[in-house]
């Protein structure tokens, strides 16, 4: 199954999990889709679960960057979750450091640094 | 045409084995490859002779008219004879060209027999030494590819060995990890180090991880290149580096190379690094009172 990820309400925060299979369109209808959500809903976070993802190119790298961007200017904070060991090295290796986004292990541990503000 | 094959060969090593056996281990101790001080004579002895009969067993089958190779299945008990003797001597500390040379020392005894042998014709003399030589070269050259390969063998291990020691990942207290570093930090083995670290921060759910670079020698940018690039890697995956032992000295060295470390931490002991990692995962360290 594909199609866009959906976009879920847990606290305060919208939670989006990427698949493995995602294309390149879909993450930009999903970068559109979040970026009305987090202005409708106003939410203090994003939290962006990458546990299913073991493959990241320039692209996906560049549009998680982007999304931190265009959340922090709406005001909420990204948070990548779950990100593997391959491709933590990998995004390092092609030089995407991703400073804007905040980084935690798993869903769990965004929420409560999210609560602790 | 003189016939060449290994006919007479065979014949004089069948007249007189133990002859040849005794006179090439003479000529062993002359060019001074026997290496009496690593091995008991009546060893040495025995190993010579299961050597020289697994020579001989391939020398009857392995040999069509003036061409042969090791690879052959004729010389399988050469091959597997050569292999444990090579292993032994590898662990015994032998020279590739005592080696070689041990194999060399056989042509002297039967170069004489084959001269006794065929004393009237010169024309075979030769040929049939000739065949000789270039059998017992090929015996000696392989000897020490098996000799190398060996070695080859020893050095492998011991660098993966010395691979998996140099990077422990030791969980200090629940959720906080340490990598101690020792000795020089190149690239391979950044790698390793890296990818050992980020697998653990997965498995035991790791926030905080303190790199101490107390054992590292020398911190030029390309050491302090790959320390931030794993620092950067850990923050990916949510968890949170702390870089301890940092010496004055290498804090000055670091910043007269204008290396930025950014936002990650540094500490200049473990000590200040665990007392900060225990205070990010909640726990604190109190001194009792004395009663």
């Amino acid at each position: 199954m594909s199609g866009v990820a959906s976009i879920h309400l847990v606290e305060n925060a919208l939670l989006v999990s990427i698949q493995d299979d995602v294309t390149d369109t879909e993450i930009i209808d999903l970068q559109d889709a979040l970026s009305n959500r987090i202005a409708d809903e106003n939410v203090d976070g994003v939290i962006v679960d990458i546990s299913a993802l073991e493959i990241v190119d320039t692209f996906v790298g560049r549009v998680i960057a982007q999304l931190a961007g265009i959340s922090r200017l709406l005001a909420a904070e990204t948070y990548v979750v779950g990100m593997r060991p391959a491709v933590a090295v990998t995004l390092v290796e092609l030089g995407m450091y991703l400073p804007q986004t905040r980084t935690a292990l798993s869903l769990s541990h965004a929420l409560a640094q999210l609560r602790r503000g | 045409m003189p016939q060449t094959g290994t006919a007479t060969i065979l014949k004089i090593f069948e007249a007189d084995f133990g002859g040849i056996v005794e006179e090439w281990r003479g000529t062993q101790v002359e060019e001074g490859v026997r290496r009496s001080d690593l091995f008991t004579d009546s060893e040495s002895r025995a190993q010579n002779i299961e050597l020289l009969k697994a020579f001989l067993t391939g020398i009857r089958s392995g040999v069509h008219e003036q061409d042969f190779s090791f690879e052959d299945t004729a010389w399988e008990d050469l091959r597997a004879v050569l292999a444990d003797l090579t292993k032994e001597r590898v662990s015994r500390g032998v020279t590739p060209s005592e080696m070689a040379n041990f194999v060399l020392a056989l042509k002297t005894p039967l170069f004489s027999r084959l001269a006794t042998e065929l004393a009237g014709d010169t024309d075979r003399l030769i040929a049939e030494i000739r065949l000789v030589t270039r059998l017992i070269d090929a015996f000696a050259i392989y000897t020490n590819e098996v000799f190398i390969a060996e070695r080859e063998q020893i050095i492998e291990r011991q660098r993966e060995e010395m691979m998996e020691l140099s990077t422990p990942v030791v969980e200090l207290w629940d959720r906080v990890l340490t990598l101690p570093l020792i000795g020089t930090l190149d690239s391979a083995r950044s790698q390793e180090v890296m990818e050992n670290l980020l697998e653990t921060i997965l498995q035991r759910q790791a926030e905080v991880v303190i790199v101490d670079i107390t054992g590292v020698s020398t911190v030029d940018t390309q050491v302090a290149q790959h320390l931030l690039r794993a620092a950067a890697a850990v923050r990916l995956m949510g968890a949170e580096c702390i870089i301890s032992g940092i010496s004055p000295m290498i804090a000055q060295t670091m910043v007269q190379l204008g290396i930025d470390v950014g936002t990650v931490s540094t500490r200049s002991s473990i000590r200040t690094a665990l007392a900060d990692a225990l205070r990010k995962v909640g726990y604190v360290i109190e001194k009792r009172d004395a009663h």
